[in-house]
């Protein structure tokens, strides 16, 4: 019996074996409407079986020609379109703009505007990676913390809309400064939050994931990048430090006040997805420190320049002073004028390097204005990522990239 | 400097360390505004590239961002200016590139794989073509789309636009149609600079060209004639406004007065007689 059973395993090995179905790659298009596409992405994708063989990520989709929109925009007016790129971090692109055009002016910031600035870039990171960190655990099958993130995120849009009058549009940045002032009662309240609530909710809704046996096997050894592979496909931001480098632009390049701030960078080990993740969790942390050092130091004084040329008046201001109106309808109308030069002003936006390279020609309007988006890089490394991995393995891979399009297409 | 921008390692002796590195390669360098622009020739940037990504005193390790500028009134219309970033040295610089519709680019793929997207950011915006660039496909625009968007002889507000037609249940595309004229206005003053007449002003004797725009062919002479000459047409009857209707105005509000109430004032009467039917 077993002789004639031995047989018949020598006469059946020859390929194809038993069971077995000869499969070809096959295309599928992943996107542009799919929940875990973040957007409107459409990723061609080339299937063997269940395993990645290629990603062709199709984008533009979203493309609204802010760069050629600009170029027909007196400064402030191009300031809006900032919020529109990355909606996820409004005041993080907004960041960038003010401090290319005041690098070209040359421009002094009093020292108040600099701190809200600061201030309000890190409730913006903290903002962005609710989001992020949220959806990133949504796309791997966990529900419960996105939305209990998600009301960390409502607190901080309120407290933009209490600062600016917009939740997410906020516009709140100058050349020169901020809008307006805050009231003290914002700081207080926000300083609260920051003890209670959010390590609070925060730390709940991590501790879920963190440790978590099915989120660690979905991100754990998913797109391992090297060093050498994050530097030379320009990456930035959480995902160049998940691969072990300590490089972030606040530290190295400080701008505003982030050479007074006192806080850590962390690095990931293994440059995987999961590394990824908890990069951005440590620096919700971070982020929760500089804000308390800014409120513990911020001074009192002007929160604009007073550089009348390029800070319009106040409406009181205008109500006594012919001057003051006439400078008023001045910048509104015909806005500053910018002197020539070139200059690329990269900041660090939660996604990564966010830059603008602006070109003036001394006119009241940018000559050239180039975004630099973060997700351009990274996406753009999503098929050398994802070669090899398994289809659903992507979400986490796209997850973990945290990538708007509003800022990707611009 | 006293803006808060970003603060990188100073510039001095980076342009000499290039200079020694590049050769006749580099045929400008320039700090402006606090930031190093080399401009470099076209023929040889990728040996360009390697030089200033591993000689020791530069090592620009990362390519942060490639981007087009449009010139129209150069010989060589585009600028291709690609941002480079010291990890080690904590530097930036630009590298400056000029060229054409038709001489292609070294594409510098073979460097930094990070290029090829940015590398069709810029043909697909520009035109500039990247010699040596595997994939070399318009990015963000739209499937078919014809022009180059960001130079600066493209209108803003393109050339089709597209609609889902309900009839031909599918989106069509047809020619831009602006419900009014787009609008620019020009704030360069004649009185600062501005290299231009203004259209009509007959008191200018300089050899400037008259600023695009319709020109007023009516001088100011002409103008006083033609104003004597007009003569006021005579209404035939005087207007008044003595009686209400003929402010035009409506009616007269009727005040406070008794209206028909529903019988039932928790039954609102309907057409068809509502739930008591």
């Amino acid at each position: 019996m077993a002789e004639i059973a031995e047989e018949m395993v020598q006469q059946q090995s020859p390929d194809p074996t038993t069971g077995d179905v000869e499969i070809q790659n096959y295309t599928i298009n992943f996107g542009p409407q799919h929940p875990a596409a973040h957007g409107v992405l459409r990723l061609v994708m080339e299937l063997d079986g269940e395993i990645v063989e290629r990603v062709d990520p199709h984008i533009g989709l979203l493309h609204r020609g802010t760069e050629k929109l600009i170029e027909y925009k007196t400064y402030a007016q191009a300031l809006p379109y900032m919020d529109r790129l990355d909606y996820c971090s409004p005041l993080c692109m907004e960041h960038s703009f003010v401090l290319a055009v005041e690098k070209l002016l040359d421009l002094e910031v009093p020292l108040r505007a600099q701190y809200l600035r600061v201030f309000f870039a890190e409730l913006t990171r903290i903002s962005n990676h609710m989001l992020n960190l949220g959806s990133h655990v949504m796309d791997v099958g966990a529900m419960t913390p996105n939305l209990w993130m998600f009301e960390i995120r409502e607190d901080c849009m309120n407290f933009f809309e209490r600062a600016s009058g917009a939740r997410m549009h906020s516009n709140y940045f100058r050349v020169g400064g901020v809008h307006q002032d805050v009231p003290l009662k914002l700081l207080t309240d926000i300083g609260d939050w920051l003890d209670t609530r959010l390590p609070k909710l925060f730390g709940d809704a991590i501790s879920l994931v963190a440790e978590n046996r099915i989120f660690k096997q979905r991100n754990v050894d998913i797109a391992v990048v090297s060093r050498d592979d994050a530097i030379k496909w320009g990456f930035s931001g959480p995902m160049i430090r998940a691969a072990g480098i300590p490089w972030d632009i606040r530290k190295s390049q400080p701008y505003d006040v982030y050479d007074r701030m006192d806080f850590e960078i962390p690095v990931g080990t293994n440059g995987d997805c999961y590394d990824r993740f908890m990069v951005r969790v440590e620096e919700v942390y971070q982020s929760a420190r500089i804000m308390k050092q800014c409120l513990a130091e911020m001074p009192e004084g002007p929160i604009m320049t007073m550089d009348r040329k390029v800070g319009p008046p106040k409406r009181g201001e205008m109500k006594h002073s012919m001057e003051a109106l006439i400078h008023h309808f001045k910048l509104y109308t015909e806005g500053y004028h910018v002197p020539e030069g070139e200059v690329y002003v990269a900041t660090e936006a939660p996604k990564g390097e966010f830059g603008i390279y602006m070109v003036s020609d001394g006119s009241n309007k940018p000559y050239r204005c180039k975004i630099r988006p973060t997700a351009f890089s990274h996406l753009q490394a999503m098929d050398f990522m994802s070669k090899g991995h398994m289809l659903a393995d992507t979400t986490a891979i796209l997850g973990a990239m945290d990538i708007v399009f509003g800022e990707c297409d611009r | 400097m006293r803006a808060p921008a970003p603060k990188f390692a100073d510039n001095d002796g980076v342009i000499e360390t290039a200079r020694s590195a590049l050769g006749n390669r580099l045929f400008d360098a320039v700090e402006r505004v606090g930031e190093v622009q080399l401009h470099v020739t076209r023929d040889g940037l990728v040996d360009t590239m390697v030089a200033l990504r591993d000689t020791p005193g530069l090592e620009y390790q990362q390519l942060m961002e490639i981007a087009g500028v449009d010139y129209p009134e150069r010989d060589e219309r585009f600028e291709v200016v690609y941002c480079l970033l010291s990890l080690t040295r904590n530097h930036r610089l630009h590298v400056h590139v000029r060229t054409d519709e038709e001489r292609p680019v070294p594409s510098v793929t073979g460097i930094w794989p990070v290029a090829g997207w940015l590398e069709r950011e810029v043909y697909d915006m520009y035109g500039v073509l990247f010699d040596g660039n595997p994939d070399l496909r318009r990015i963000l625009t739209d499937y078919g789309f014809r022009g180059h968007p960001q130079r600066k002889d493209f209108p803003l507000t393109g050339y089709v636009e597209l609609r889902y037609s309900e009839e031909a249940k599918r989106v069509v595309y047809e020619p831009v149609e602006l419900a009014q004229d787009f609008r620019t206005f020009d704030f360069m003053s004649p009185w600062e600079g501005a290299k231009y007449v203004l259209p009509g002003d007959e008191k200018a004797g300089g050899a400037e060209p008259e600023a695009k725009g319709a020109p007023s062919p009516v001088t100011a002479e002409e103008q006083k004639k033609a104003d004597d000459a007009k003569v006021e047409p005579k209404a035939t009857e005087p207007k008044t406004t003595e009686r209400p209707e003929q402010t035009g105005a409506g009616k007269d509000d009727p005040g406070n007065q008794p209206k028909d109430k529903p019988k039932d004032p928790d039954v609102v009467p309907t057409k068809q007689g509502g739930q008591d039917e």
